[in-house]
């Protein structure tokens, strides 16, 4: 898998050094160093990743993410020196689909951008649906009656772990494993900020969800099909 | 009966609670109350005076006009009596009568008062208003007729036109040949009892009047200074609940205005204080995360380039292999320094924020123990776990408790030396306890007390050898606090160490009591040395 790996970092010598473990890992790594030309060089190299840091001169890393998101649902993973919840959260909601904090193992951070590139090779057609939800799983559509929806690659994971077991309440972790790719983590920020941007998305509702429904003190269970 | 007057005892006591928190609460009623008793005295002693005054001189000059009328009335009856012969005389009787009625109108048409005539001897009939009935008191028929002596005394009598009203009654003695006489002047004192008690009423109504007026007064005076004391106080606690714009109005330059420009003057004082300090705090947690940002995005680089190095050591020369390994190690090293001191001086700052979350406490606690799988069995250890049948919610921070849980059994499994580290939790009412419980070393008599210190070290010669940076306790009990919960250490020398941590089951819920007893485990061995948590709940007693 050669994946192509945008990196917008103004740390050059950092840049440098993602840029040789990413090629070591076998991806094509290009790298901007400043938010200003970072849409830019998004469009020109069209990525399959977007590595980001959140600390950027010029437009900040929240504002990136936001513009990148706003064309595109590409995986985005932040890079941020700051792990307080707020932080993390901001991010997180800006549109980035996964983050590591600084400083990271460089086989954590090749995991993550595997994990974030790793699509399901599934080709058996496959149909879901959750309340007025339908989900083609191998077109990867997602409709409410006539209305398309779009959600990024993500969110739609996310949707679809759950109503592929309709009556199954999900713990975060679990769900950190089966669409995140995490083992052994207890990170709830990363479930909870996408279930509330999902809802945003498939609920008529977000205050009173019945697509993506929470079990207090487990996790979340997609609702009747 | 019984049931009846044990609720009347307690209603009254209540209400004896209820007036005597009124009286020590308000200034206000307290003085009133004061005013009101001090002048009602003043105001009854004054009226009594006064009264008396006034109903002893109107007597007085009454009872002059009486006697002066009273000794004319003895010279005349004298000089009747004394024209006739002796007791036996038989126109005696009539003299009597015609004295009486002479007497008696001499007091006017309009019957000013009643005469008796008492002969003290003899068979002689009393002369006396047959129309009214008239009692001469003991008192003054024993001065009159014994001691011979002029008296008077006072009495309810009949007046002449039948009443019964307050009297003034004068008697004296007669003496002439045909024997004793006693003369007797019944004056009716109907004008001067009606003043008296119409004095009596004005006195009272005035009194009356004054007291409450007085009372109303203090009132008044008080309220003018209690107002703005109790103005003060409200917003004394409005800037304490943190209202720290709240401000007294300032009317006039008295002393109460003064007390109000003071207390504003405190109160800003106070908020450019307290604002300051804001102020640093905001600029510490600035510089905290600056200097983190700073320091994490080269050392992220430095960590990168070390971990190529050391996975191509295999290329390299010996030294440099070495070199490569010692790198990555100690990069490591000074990662986890700098995180556990970020986070300490976090908590330092006043920054450290609880996520709390419902959680299920058990298998976070199954995940921490999968993870330091690996660990135990590099030790050979044996890691004992206890869990209960169900799940544990309770809402925790699961990031804090993963953290602390993954220090205690980390510490357990690398001070155990080998012996089975046992891992027990616990559901108790309102709380979730964790005991983690090694059969190593164990700690001194003391050290429970210190294992919580910044930097401590059990035996200063292993700090080289073992991982750690000295900080992880430390963390892991500002954890425990900053979830109102407890960390507690106990052990013996030779006895292995446990360590306990108790968390309320519900954020901000007060901790009673830990489900788990921090006790010796099964080797009987003592707890040298317990130490509570102060929690934000407040202290273990």
């Amino acid at each position: 898998m050669k994946g192509r790996v945008l990196v917008v970092d103004d740390d050059a010598a950092l840049a440098e050094m993602l840029g040789i473990v990413l090629r070591g890992e076998g991806f094509a790594p290009s790298h901007v160093a400043d938010g200003e030309h970072a849409l830019a060089a998004f469009r020109d190299t069209k990525p399959d990743i977007v590595l980001l840091d959140l600390m950027l001169p010029g437009m900040s890393g929240l504002d990136v993410c936001r513009a990148i998101r706003a064309e595109s649902g590409i995986p985005i993973v932040m890079l941020t020196a700051k792990s307080d919840t707020i932080d993390i959260v901001l991010g997180l909601e800006s549109g980035a689909d996964d983050y590591v904090v600084k400083p990271f193992k460089p086989k954590e951070l090749v995991a993550r951008v595997r994990a974030r590139l790793r699509r399901s090779e599934n080709d058996v057609p496959e149909n879901l649906s959750v309340g007025e939800i339908h989900i083609d799983v191998l077109g990867h559509q997602v409709v409410r009656g006539a209305e398309q929806i779009a959600l990024t690659p993500l969110e739609f994971d996310l949707l679809v772990a759950l109503a592929r077991k309709p009556r199954q309440v999900f713990t975060r972790e679990v769900l950190l494993e089966q669409v995140w790719g995490y083992r052994h983590a207890a990170d709830t920020r990363l479930v909870n900020v996408h279930v509330q941007r999902l809802r945003a998305k498939v609920e008529r509702d977000p205050e009173h969800p019945e697509v993506v429904l929470t079990v207090r003190g487990v996790g979340y269970k997609a609702g009747s099909p | 009966m019984h049931r009846l007057l044990l609720r009347t005892r307690h209603y009254l006591h209540r209400f004896g609670g209820w007036v005597v928190g009124r009286w020590r609460r308000s200034l206000q009623l307290r003085v009133v109350s004061s005013t009101l008793l001090g002048s009602g005295i003043v105001v009854l002693v004054l009226g009594l005076v006064v009264l008396d005054q006034i109903a002893d001189g109107l007597l007085t000059s009454q009872r002059k006009a009486a006697v002066a009328e009273t000794t004319a009335g003895v010279e005349y009856a004298q000089s009747q009596l004394s024209s006739l012969g002796g007791a036996e005389d038989r126109e005696l009787q009539l003299t009597l009568l015609n004295i009486g009625r002479f007497l008696s109108d001499r007091g006017g048409s309009g019957g000013l008062y009643n005469v008796v005539i008492q002969p003290s001897t003899g068979e002689l009939e009393r002369v006396a208003p047959a129309d009214v009935e008239i009692m001469i008191p003991a008192d003054l028929r024993d001065m009159v007729a014994r001691r011979l002596e002029q008296g008077y005394a006072y009495a309810n009598e009949p007046a002449p036109d039948g009443q019964v009203v307050p009297s003034l009654i004068v008697g004296a003695p007669v003496s002439t040949g045909a024997g004793l006489f006693e003369l007797y002047y019944v004056f009716p004192l109907r004008t001067e009892a009606e003043t008296i008690s119409l004095i009596q009423r004005t006195l009272l109504t005035t009194g009356l009047l004054l007291v409450v007026l007085l009372a109303g007064l203090a009132a008044l005076v008080t309220r003018q200074v209690v107002t703005p004391v109790r103005l003060a106080a409200r917003t004394a606690e409005r800037l304490a609940a943190g209202l720290l714009q709240e401000r007294m109005a300032v009317h006039g330059e008295d002393d109460l205005a003064k007390l109000a420009t003071s207390f504003n003057d405190m109160a800003a004082s106070l908020q450019r204080q307290i604002v300051r300090l804001e102020e640093l705090s905001r600029l510490q947690r600035r510089f905290t995360s600056d200097v983190s940002h700073e320091l994490r995005t080269p050392l992220t680089t430095v960590r990168m380039a070390a971990d190529v190095l050391h996975a191509a050591r295999a290329d390299f020369a010996p030294e440099v292999a070495r070199s490569a390994e010692l790198l990555e190690d100690e990069v490591e090293r000074f990662e986890s320094l700098l995180n556990d001191l970020l986070e300490i001086s976090r908590y330092d700052a006043g920054f450290a924020i609880l996520d709390a979350e419902p959680t299920d406490v058990r298998a976070l606690l199954r995940r921490v123990v999968d993870a330091l799988q690996p660990v135990a069995d590099r030790y050979d250890t044996d890691l004992v776990v206890r869990l209960p049948g169900e799940p544990v919610i309770a809402e925790v921070d699961p990031r804090r408790v993963e953290r602390v849980l993954r220090n205690l059994i980390g510490n357990a499994l690398e001070h155990g030396e080998g012996r089975p580290v046992e891992v027990t939790l616990a559901l108790g009412t309102d709380a979730v306890s964790v005991t983690v419980r090694d059969h190593g070393i164990g700690l001194r008599r003391g050290e429970p007390a210190m294992v919580f210190d910044r930097f401590w070290r059990a035996d200063p010669s292993r700090a080289r050898r073992t991982g750690g940076t000295g900080l992880g306790l430390s963390i892991s009990l500002e954890d425990a606090r900053l979830h109102g919960g407890w960390l507690q250490a106990g052990g013996a020398p030779g006895g292995g160490a446990q360590f306990q941590l108790t968390l309320p089951l519900r954020t901000g819920q007060p901790l009673s009591e830990s489900p788990l007893p921090l006790g010796p485990g099964d080797d009987g061995s003592v707890v040298s040395d317990v130490r509570p948590m102060p929690s934000a709940g407040g202290q273990r007693a």
